[in-house]
């Protein structure tokens, strides 16, 4: 035990500090942040994240937000197990066909308000993937997207200020 | 390789029958066989203990070629046999091989060759995003399919049922509750114990070996590089090798090298994350919070010196896009030594930590034999006694010059395969500096070459999950006429099915992150 409190001691606090997105740097994420979206989500979002096909490399990423260093937890946003308690759905992937109901769904479980970020350049664009006969493309080809992220993957840095910036308070 | 008895052994009792075998200047041995015979010969090699690692098929005008691959000793054995286009029929080996099973049901949706006698006739990959008798994989299925405005959800999968007072079921997914790949599990269980668990995968299926073809090499290789994100450099180098193979092209000692140097690295941050995120899973996030420190500093100095936190797109046929100055190889060095430093204070902490232990020692067994019946491979393969590594057994280079520990443990428990993964990332750290030290000056590129017509490559990487094997074929000018990579999910999936028997359903969390099966790289 005492070897972990060393440790932990010895790491000591190590979370970064993350600069709230600037207006040109929201405009490359693709937010516009609405005016009604604070009533909302000030101070906390309650994300799901849903996989609708990804090669994975974005989950490691997304993973990564709740490291120590980016910490996203302190900015009020938790990663949720069910639709039902979210306020975002986090999508990834170039949507499987196979995958395509399970996302509609996982929409339609959402209360509203919800908002949707396509997260990576597969749920932004199709990516390497593309549409064919296994892949829808761009999450927005299934459900309304209100905020992109583009990147393959996206680094947890451009992850963080995409959160932020949806929370920004104008 | 003549020398081998178990080559000679099967050669003996397959004398009366057809049988023609091209070692001509092939690293890997190929045998023509007829399609008769294409059972017989899975039970001959099975009598002689050989692992069967890949299967996969490929049509041509009016006849279909079927592959399977096999390996013993690090000595590999290409098998091929022709079934001709109308009604394609061939006697299946996964009768034989559990280990066949998967891949001959994904051969037979995307194909539509049916195997006689497989123990299991429901599809695989096909849910419903394409119609029974549609085969994509066939000539005259175009790439954009004719998909349906919203492709409804595979309800009618006839999952295995159990009866019986006490006796429920729990199904589970798509959609998982972490942030983690979609698929489908269903358990069986009494009280807290599970009875059966059922795979349902194949809803990230996204017509990978479709896309490929037509590719151009740098294409394919980006391409190969999202097969699976945590296995970017294993399946670029692979599939890179492979065409390297098909255009006989030899690329600079310098660029092995520093695909050797990315490779580990991409093991250890994947065992970095995973070594956490199986603490995680029984409640103890100390680990945790420090492990995931660990793999976020060594993905900022991938990003430093490579460009990219996973390393994406750093091989290119050829070579490699990257060279690394003096400079990184110092920083790199050092590190090394800051990361050994840093896991020396917190092993020990978890290995005298008696909850930890508890709940890890014993849980997910999986027995020497299973994993070998089901052909495991990479940490899971390892942890239930089963020795091989392609790197040591099979060496391509760099591999070939240096030396290659290969962790083993024999109880095949969770706790197995969190030591195994430990070992492999000091083995990986050894390597990364035995590497560094050699490395060779020079270019880090060659140009590519057109391969000819119809020529064709199989390449084996060790990637951090364990043995990739990637077969690719050329057409003319210069585009991918078939592309084929095992990912090593696909043997180690189906011994999670095992795994999870007699534990509890709670378990099932650590089970499942100590296989850590790649969804995508599965199903394809």
């Amino acid at each position: 035990m005492l070897r972990l409190f060393a440790k932990t001691l010895k790491t000591g606090i190590i979370s970064e500090k993350i600069k709230r997105p600037k207006n040109d740097e929201l405009e490359q994420l693709g937010i516009e942040v609405k005016r009604h979206i604070d009533r909302y989500f000030a101070g906390s979002l309650a994300i799901r994240a849903v996989d609708a096909g990804s090669c994975n490399g974005c989950e490691l990423e997304i993973h990564a937000l709740n490291n120590p260093l980016y910490d996203v937890e302190r900015f009020g946003v938790h990663f949720v197990a069910s639709p039902r308690h979210a306020d975002v759905l986090l999508v990834t992937g170039p949507v499987s066909r196979h995958m395509q109901t399970a996302l509609l769904r996982t929409y339609e479980a959402t209360p509203h308000p919800k908002w949707v970020i396509a997260a990576g350049d597969c749920a932004a664009c199709g990516g390497e993937f593309g549409v064919s006969y296994a892949c829808c493309g761009a999450v927005a080809n299934v459900i309304p997207v209100d905020v992109t992220i583009p990147g393959c993957p996206p680094t947890p840095e451009v992850l963080v200020k995409g959160l932020l910036g949806l929370m920004m308070k104008k | 390789m003549n020398d081998i008895d178990w080559r000679n052994n099967i050669l003996a009792q397959l004398k009366d029958h057809s049988l023609q075998i091209d070692i001509s200047g092939k690293d890997i041995e190929q045998w023509r066989v007829a399609a008769e015979d294409w059972q017989r010969l899975a039970e001959l090699a099975q009598q002689q203990q050989m692992r069967w690692a890949a299967g996969w098929a490929e049509q041509h005008d009016h006849r279909f070629s079927v592959h399977a691959c096999l390996q013993k000793q690090g000595h590999y054995l290409w098998l091929k046999t022709s079934v001709k286009g109308d009604k394609p029929e061939l006697p299946s080996q996964a009768s034989v091989y559990p280990a066949a099973s998967r891949s001959e049901r994904h051969t037979q949706d995307m194909f539509g060759i049916h195997f006689q006698g497989h123990p299991d006739s429901r599809p695989w990959v096909r849910h419903q995003a394409w119609h029974k008798h549609q085969y994509p994989l066939r000539k005259d299925f175009p790439l954009h399919g004719e998909p349906a405005e919203i492709t409804p959800p595979d309800t009618d999968y006839q999952f295995v049922k159990a009866r019986g007072s006490g006796v429920y079921e729990v199904p589970v997914g798509p959609v998982h509750a972490g942030i983690i790949e979609p698929g489908h599990f269903r358990f069986q269980a009494v009280g807290e114990t599970v009875l059966h668990l059922e795979e349902r995968l194949g809803y990230v299926h996204k017509g990978i070996e479709k896309l490929a073809e037509g590719r151009d090499p740098e294409g394919l290789a980006r391409l190969a590089g999202r097969i699976s994100g945590d296995s970017t450099v294993a399946h670029s180098w692979a599939a890179c090798r492979a065409m390297e193979q098909a255009a006989g092209l030899a690329i600079p000692p310098r660029a092995e090298f520093i695909r050797g140097i990315l490779c580990e690295r991409e093991r250890i941050a994947n065992h970095l994350g995973d070594i956490g995120a199986i603490c995680n899973d029984v409640g103890f996030a100390f680990a945790q919070m420090q492990f995931t420190r660990l793999r976020e500093q060594w993905q900022r100095s991938q990003a430093d010196i490579f460009g990219h936190r996973l390393l994406m797109d750093c091989l290119v046929p050829g070579g490699v896009k990257t060279d690394i100055s003096a400079a990184h190889c110092s920083a790199m060095a050092a590190e090394l030594k800051a990361l050994r430093a840093e896991l020396d204070e917190l092993l020990p902490a978890l290995d005298l930590n008696s909850s930890l232990e508890d709940r890890l020692l014993t849980t997910g067994f999986l027995s020497p034999q299973t994993a070998a019946l089901y052909g495991c491979v990479g940490y899971v393969g390892r942890s239930s006694g089963q020795d091989f590594d392609v790197r040591r057994d099979a060496p391509y280079p760099p591999y070939d010059r240096l030396t290659v520990n290969v962790a083993l443990e024999q109880q095949g428990d969770v706790a197995s395969r969190f030591w195994v993964r430990v070992k492999e990332v000091f083995a990986s750290l050894k390597l990364i500096g035995q590497m560094l030290q050699q490395l060779p000056e020079g270019d880090i590129l060659v140009s590519w070459q057109q391969p000819a017509e119809h020529s064709e490559g199989l390449a084996m990487i060790d990637g951090w999950r364990g043995e990739i094997i990637t077969y690719v074929r050329f057409a003319g000018d210069n585009r991918i006429g078939r592309f084929y990579p095992r990912d090593p999910s696909l043997p180690n999936w189906p011994a999670l099915e095992r795994i999870v028997l007699n534990n509890i359903v709670p378990d099932f969390p650590v089970c499942n992150k100590s296989v850590n099966g790649s969804y995508s790289g599965h199903d394809l």
